[in-house]
């Protein structure tokens, strides 16, 4: 993950703290696997500043239904519907339940 | 779900942008504190 990202996620959680707080991402594939270690375990390349931080953080993605269906139908339907056909959704959401049950 | 959350939304220039899932989460009531689009290589 990006390291500028990571410095300025790190410095919003030490703000506002992390009770609160929740991530939702946009990336497929192992972009997503890499997010969502480095927001809850830290990031696994120990390059960035979150390496060794646990955020511990909930992180979801924008097309899984539990996030999906919070999106107020028109605005999904002129935003996302298009990435839904574009992105492979089922791949998407068996990476998410794999990283759960790991984490 | 986000109505009261504070929400960090992560893009990907290969996958939704980060302003778009700001926009779609901000209309499910969430306040969005940082959005980026990321470029995964």
């Amino acid at each position: 993950m990006d390291l500028e990202n990571q410095a300025a996620i790190k410095s919003i959680a030490d703000d506002v703290g992390t009770e609160n707080l929740m991530v939702v991402l946009g990336m497929p594939g192992e972009g997503l696997r890499l997010a969502v270690e480095t927001l809850t375990t830290g990031d696994p390349s120990w390059a960035g500043p979150l390496a060794g931080v646990s955020l511990g953080l909930p992180v979801f993605h924008i097309l899984e239904e539990q996030v999906r269906s919070q999106v107020p139908e028109d605005i999904y339907a002129d935003k996302l519907l298009m990435m839904e056909m574009v992105l492979d959704l089922p791949q998407i959401e068996n990476d998410l339940a794999d990283l759960r049950t790991v984490g | 779900m986000f109505k009261g959350k504070k929400v960090i939304a992560l893009g990907e220039r290969d996958g939704v942008p980060g302003p778009l899932i700001a926009e779609c989460l901000e209309a499910a009531g969430a306040e969005i504190v940082f959005q980026k689009t990321e470029c995964f290589v």
